[in-house]
């Protein structure tokens, strides 16, 4: 059966269509799921993509986390089920509480639109149980307040339960211990600010992507 | 009762803060040499209807713990008064 993925739309979005493409392309099926959506039956995974969901007034993400959907999402996640949030979908996920720490603005204050070399440090998540331990991936990185940060204590509390699942072989915006990605401690809920939709197909410059999003559609079929 | 609030939500010591650190940088240019330890915040004002400050106050306390402030980088103060006009 195809994994069925569900993208939140907020108002402000803006990577919902590049994550469906994304996921169809890699054969998943996807549906955008309004914000006001109470509901996310018949979904296996649940993509939260990037933007400025309700204009990142007040902090990114803060405003969203208080959005219908997000009470369906944390149900899903608490269920097991697969999570992603990516970029402003990571910061919405940290606001709800549904992982740890916090996205401060980039060192130096800069915003940064490249592309970043992200290592694979855990193989053990919804998002990269099919991708190879210490690969190297070039990711697109588009933001201002990617920069990871949380308590010493949260910190110890992650690498000791192996739930770094990426870090920027170069720190490009001043997050802790080069942290690009992390998981809850279920492992099914992750959230990185690098956009690997935008490294899933040959024309748009890197596959590197795919095995992320394969990863999520593996966890999803299990579902 | 009716009352003034005003948040100031700040970074929590020992977090970093970029645009504090940004500000400081360019101040020697500006000719303002001897500046240090700039932080930014933001301030908040709303006003309050509740029957009593302290309640009020726990209810402030509350918002600023649930959605004004992020715990994880964020403190805030919270300054409040009755407003005298009963409206």
């Amino acid at each position: 059966m195809t994994a069925r993925v569900g993208v939140v739309l907020f108002p402000g979005s803006n990577c919902e269509f590049d994550a469906v493409e994304a996921i169809r392309h890699l054969g998943g099926d996807a549906e955008i799921v309004w914000h006001e959506a109470s509901s996310l039956a018949g979904f296996d995974a649940v993509i939260i993509p990037g933007g400025f969901a309700h204009g990142d007034y007040l902090r990114p993400g803060a405003i969203a986390r208080f959005s219908p959907v997000m009470e369906a999402v944390t149900a899903f996640a608490a269920d097991g089920g697969p999570v992603v949030g990516i970029c402003n979908g990571f910061q919405i996920l940290t606001e709800a509480g549904l992982l740890p720490g916090a996205l401060q603005k980039n060192a130096g204050l800069k915003f940064r639109c490249d592309t970043a070399i992200l290592r694979v440090e855990s193989t053990n998540s919804a998002l990269t149980n099919e991708a190879t331990l210490g690969a190297e991936l070039r990711i697109p990185i588009n933001h201002f307040e990617g920069n990871y940060t949380c308590s010493t204590e949260t910190l110890a509390e992650l690498r000791d339960a192996d739930r770094i699942v990426l870090r920027y072989v170069e720190n490009p915006n001043g997050s802790v211990d080069d942290i690009a990605g992390v998981c809850n401690e279920g492992r099914n809920v992750v959230g990185l600010m690098p956009h690997p939709e935008r490294a899933s197909h040959e024309l748009l410059g890197s596959t590197d992507g795919r095995p992320l999003l394969l990863s999520l559609l593996a966890a999803a079929s299990r579902q | 009762m009716i009352f003034d609030v005003t948040v100031e939500v700040s970074l929590r010591a020992g977090v970093a803060d970029p645009q504090g650190s940004t500000i400081e940088r360019s101040l020697p240019t500006l000719g303002f040499p001897g500046v240090s330890g700039v932080r930014v915040g933001k301030s908040i004002r709303f006003e309050i209807d509740a029957p009593d400050e302290a309640t009020a106050r726990a209810e402030v306390e509350d918002l600023c713990r649930r959605f004004l402030t992020n715990p994880v980088i964020e403190d805030s103060e919270i300054r409040m008064a009755a407003l005298e006009d009963a409206r």
